[in-house]
């Protein structure tokens, strides 16, 4: 591939009609996507990421992820992050073999940004979510031999303003969720106490903290989903996600919402 | 059958040449230059859709003049080589001189292999953290590069508005100083005396700029509102 670098452009890079770098890819380097060749035979212990969840609020969504990696009993990562910004308006979060799960992530976020370079335009949400499922389907042969990851999609829909939810299954199958939802080993106990929390009309803050409350609840439940660590200050991914765009929830202000929650003053 | 007449290769070089430069002539001018906080790309062009001038990379922008089909096939193929060793590598080992690079060979190899050049030119420019760093390539039809210092005109009567340009640019100068550099330039017709001279209307421009200061992505499209504060004397003059 680097002699070509030197040496006038390949064919493949003006062919006109695609706007999709998994494409480009497949047409000209397929060596490069994840999952190509052959799958591996018997099974590897690696690191798993875990619980993801997110909520829709009124005007948008927020998607939070606990700081957790594990290798079986063993924790492989204190401080992983497993909440993205897909693009401005989008976020993205991963459960299963990370390794598998950040590549794909990896990748979509390059696919969304290639688009909207070639095209001049935002692909729409319904898009996004679309050519996620596509991606998702094409590492079925390695979700078979054990390294599997699914990703959970939200975004706030311009056209219809308002924050969606999109959840995945290992063979590309796409559901939009209503509400809520969560992923992951801890995600039974999380969407226990979203189920809950969750009211019609949140507001951005409580939507934050009914999310945070999850995880906790979750990690209380669940070994391989790692809790708000106040004395090393390892605090979740939290992402609001609204007409303004992608923002991530400072640790500072997560440090209050945790304490809070776990001082028992607030039940939301 | 009838031999073909002998035509030599300086003369059939020349003859391309000829044909590309004409077509590059023909379209309107676009200027890349410099500025305390970053690279700013001006041109006239009064449409919103296609564009002369787009984003690369994270710090990559790009300008081009002549057909636009070539150089829109040019664009295309300069995102994905860049993406593409982003995504091979790491986000900064992307860079214009290997863009620069790639599309020499490219613009060169159509020059003497394929039945017509390109009739395009294009300018590619990258923002660095100091001004010292910022690089602003030019690529001729033929596939020659040159790394020009602060500023690039190309495409239509680009020898008189460069030599415009070179009179009052200084490498101090604020987004809104050559912005206002760059409209006067445009518009400046062959009269000495200025009667030729256009003022040209925010929305008949499109224009650009890497930011040196913006996080990640430094490309952003100026909008006719943002271009019209920023040329406050536009209407007046």
């Amino acid at each position: 591939m680097t002699a070509e670098f030197g040496d006038r452009l390949p064919a493949a890079f003006s062919r006109p009609g695609s706007s999709s770098f998994v494409d480009f890819l497949a047409d000209h380097a397929p060596n490069l996507l994840p999952g190509r060749g052959p799958a591996p035979i018997g099974s590897v212990e690696t690191p798993h990421a875990t619980t993801i969840v997110a909520l829709t609020y009124d005007g948008g969504i927020v998607m939070a992820g606990d700081r957790r990696a594990t290798m079986g009993s063993t924790i492989a990562h204190r401080k992983m992050e497993k909440v993205f910004s897909a693009d401005d308006y989008s976020a993205v979060g991963i459960a299963g073999t990370a390794g598998v799960a950040v590549e794909l992530v990896r990748l979509f976020q390059l696919e969304l940004e290639h688009f909207e370079k070639i095209e001049g335009t935002l692909l729409s949400l319904e898009g996004k979510a679309n050519r996620l499922a596509t991606m998702v389907r094409a590492g079925l042969p390695m979700a078979l031999q054990g390294l599997a990851a699914v990703p959970l999609f939200g975004g706030y829909d311009e056209l219809r303003s308002e924050g969606r939810i999109f959840s995945y299954d290992v063979a590309g199958g796409r559901y939009e969720e209503q509400d809520f939802h969560a992923i992951g080993s801890g995600s039974v106990h999380a969407r226990g106490s979203m189920k809950k929390l969750w009211a019609p009309g949140l507001g951005a803050e409580e939507a934050v903290r009914t999310a945070v409350h999850a995880l906790i609840d979750a990690a209380d439940e669940d070994s391989a989903t790692g809790g708000p660590d106040v004395a090393r200050g390892i605090y979740p991914i939290v992402a609001v996600v609204d007409s303004g765009g992608y923002r991530r929830v400072s640790d500072s202000d997560l440090a209050a919402v945790v304490r809070a929650i776990t001082m028992g003053g607030d039940q939301s | 059958m009838t031999q073909p007449f002998y035509v030599s290769p300086e003369q059939l070089m020349k003859d391309r040449a000829d044909f590309a430069r004409k077509g590059i002539a023909r379209g309107r001018s676009v200027i890349v230059v410099g500025y305390r906080g970053g690279i700013a790309f001006v041109t006239e062009n009064t449409s919103r859709a296609l564009h002369k001038i787009s984003e690369i990379y994270d710090r990559i922008g790009f300008a081009a003049v002549g057909k636009y089909n070539e150089f829109e096939n040019l664009r295309v193929a300069g995102v994905r080589y860049a993406d593409l060793r982003g995504y091979s590598y790491d986000r900064v080992d992307v860079s214009a001189r290997g863009l620069a690079n790639a599309y020499a060979q490219t613009m060169g190899a159509v020059f003497t292999t394929e039945s017509k050049p390109l009739e395009v030119e294009l300018a590619v420019a990258e923002v660095a953290a100091t001004q010292a760093g910022d690089q602003i390539y030019r690529l001729g039809y033929d596939g020659s590069v040159a790394e020009e210092p602060g500023f690039v005109v190309m495409g239509g009567a680009a020898e008189r508005l460069g030599a415009l340009v070179r009179e009052e640019w200084t490498e101090d100068l604020t987004l809104a100083e050559v912005l206002g550099l760059a409209v006067r330039v445009l518009g400046a017709g062959e009269e000495e005396d200025g009667s030729a001279d256009r003022v040209l209307a925010p929305a008949s421009l499109e224009a650009a700029v890497l930011d040196r200061h913006r996080p990640r992505r430094a490309f952003q499209r100026l909008s006719v509102p943002a271009l019209t504060d920023l040329l406050p004397g536009a209407e007046q003059k």
